[in-house]
């Protein structure tokens, strides 16, 4: 079938400003956007800038803006997103655009670096693993999946004002270790957390729910850090 | 945001500029730097007052909803409705100590309220921190001075004037 692409394209050595460019291609209902984009770089313009490492929705690294929504472009079926229509593409929001479909994601690394999204303990290494009991293991499973593509954080409006808001990728990855039973920086998290800028900036607008590609509860796992910071000081 | 991309990245990441330079840069495998501080805006500091904020906004509108409906209901739909309202209805009222506490109440908890709540409007919706500050010295200034002056009207009222 035959469908349109409108991209917003943007060249920073010619460009002051994005613009928005139409392709078209000969795509599969079952083809994925991404599929349509490589047609567009390889077979039209091979100027056009995205980011794609595995292609399979692991690596996180082709989030992008697709119909008005954040979604990763090698999850998306041509066909779930109205062909009929042009299909509009453009770069995730909130980010210094660079080029093209790619924006800057240091502001966005710096934020997740702020967690310490590592394993903080005390006293000696044991000499075999930390145990944990499947229950305990459950506890935080959910944002465990995240893929720091950036789809919910890029997608949250508190993020877009400024983009001091530590943001619900920062605070998923937080919440995989302060809900972790082998981890013991849980308390510095939650201070970190409840900066100006940490959750109690969160507004529940679902945004990030609905757009992370991995389908984590992300607006629930803001929720429960908030609960973990208000139980602890009231 | 406001920064440029060289401030931001990390040297090893911010290429040399110009296409031709483009084939000397080098990529070194990205680390992960300590953690720090990102913005004079975001200070070091280590109180518990977004919480208090946040959790008084949710309890006060809880009570909020009593306190303004109950006060809406007593005004406009008891005895004679909105037309029974005059000085003397007022003065009345205010003779009795529990009036003087409901009303009280709905003034700090609806101006504590109301001023939070557009403190994050503003934190939303203001760009540059000179256009917050004011914004904030604004609304602090006037939201206490409304609070002072009905706390005064409501222990001060004399009904003989």
């Amino acid at each position: 079938m035959d469908i349109t692409l409108k991209i917003r394209r943007f060249d920073p050595e010619n460009d002051t400003e994005p613009h928005w460019e139409a392709y078209g291609v000969t795509v599969l209902p079952t083809d994925r956007v991404l599929d349509a984009l490589h047609k567009v770089k390889w077979e039209v313009d091979g100027s056009l800038t995205f980011r794609r490492s595995c292609a399979h929705g692991v690596c996180g690294s082709d989030a992008m803006r697709i119909n008005g929504r954040n979604r990763l472009a090698c999850k998306t079926l041509i066909k779930d997103v109205n062909p009929d229509k042009p299909i509009t593409v453009e770069a995730i929001k909130g980010l210094p655009l660079q080029k093209d479909l790619v924006v800057d994601m240091e502001p966005f690394f710096d934020a997740y670096r702020d967690v310490m999204p590592f394993l903080i303990t005390r006293g000696n290494e044991p000499t075999r693993e930390r145990l944990q009991s499947s229950k305990d293991r459950e506890r935080f499973d959910d944002t465990t999946k995240c893929i720091l593509c950036a789809a919910c954080t890029t997608s949250c409006p508190v993020y877009w004002v400024d983009g001091q808001y530590f943001g619900p990728a920062a605070i998923v990855n937080a919440h995989r270790f302060i809900f972790d039973s082998r981890d013991e920086g849980a308390q510095q998290r939650l201070e970190i957390l409840n900066e100006r800028e940490g959750v109690w900036r969160c507004r529940t607008t679902f945004n990030c729910t609905e757009a992370c590609p991995r389908g984590i509860e992300i607006t629930k796992a803001i929720q429960e850090v908030k609960r973990a910071l208000l139980t602890r000081a009231v | 945001m406001t920064t440029d991309a060289s401030t931001q990245a990390p040297s090893e990441l911010v290429s040399t500029g110009k296409a031709s330079e483009a084939l000397d840069t080098r990529f070194e495998a990205p680390r992960s730097a300590a953690p720090k501080v990102r913005d004079p805006r975001r200070p070091d500091r280590r109180t518990n007052f977004e919480l208090y904020a946040w959790l008084f906004m949710r309890l006060s509108g809880l009570l909020l909803i009593v306190l303004v409906l109950g006060h809406l209901f007593i005004q406009m739909v008891v005895d004679g409705g909105v037309q029974k309202i005059n000085f003397s209805f007022v003065a009345g009222r205010w003779s009795s100590p529990f009036w003087q506490t409901w009303d009280l109440l709905m003034l700090w908890l609806a101006q504590v309220h109301g001023t939070l709540g557009l403190r994050t409007i503003i934190n939303d919706y203001a760009e540059r921190n000179v256009t917050r500050s004011w914004l904030k010295a604004l609304l602090y200034t006037s939201s206490v001075f409304t609070l002072l002056l009905g706390t005064l009207v409501i222990f001060t009222f004399d009904p003989n004037i």
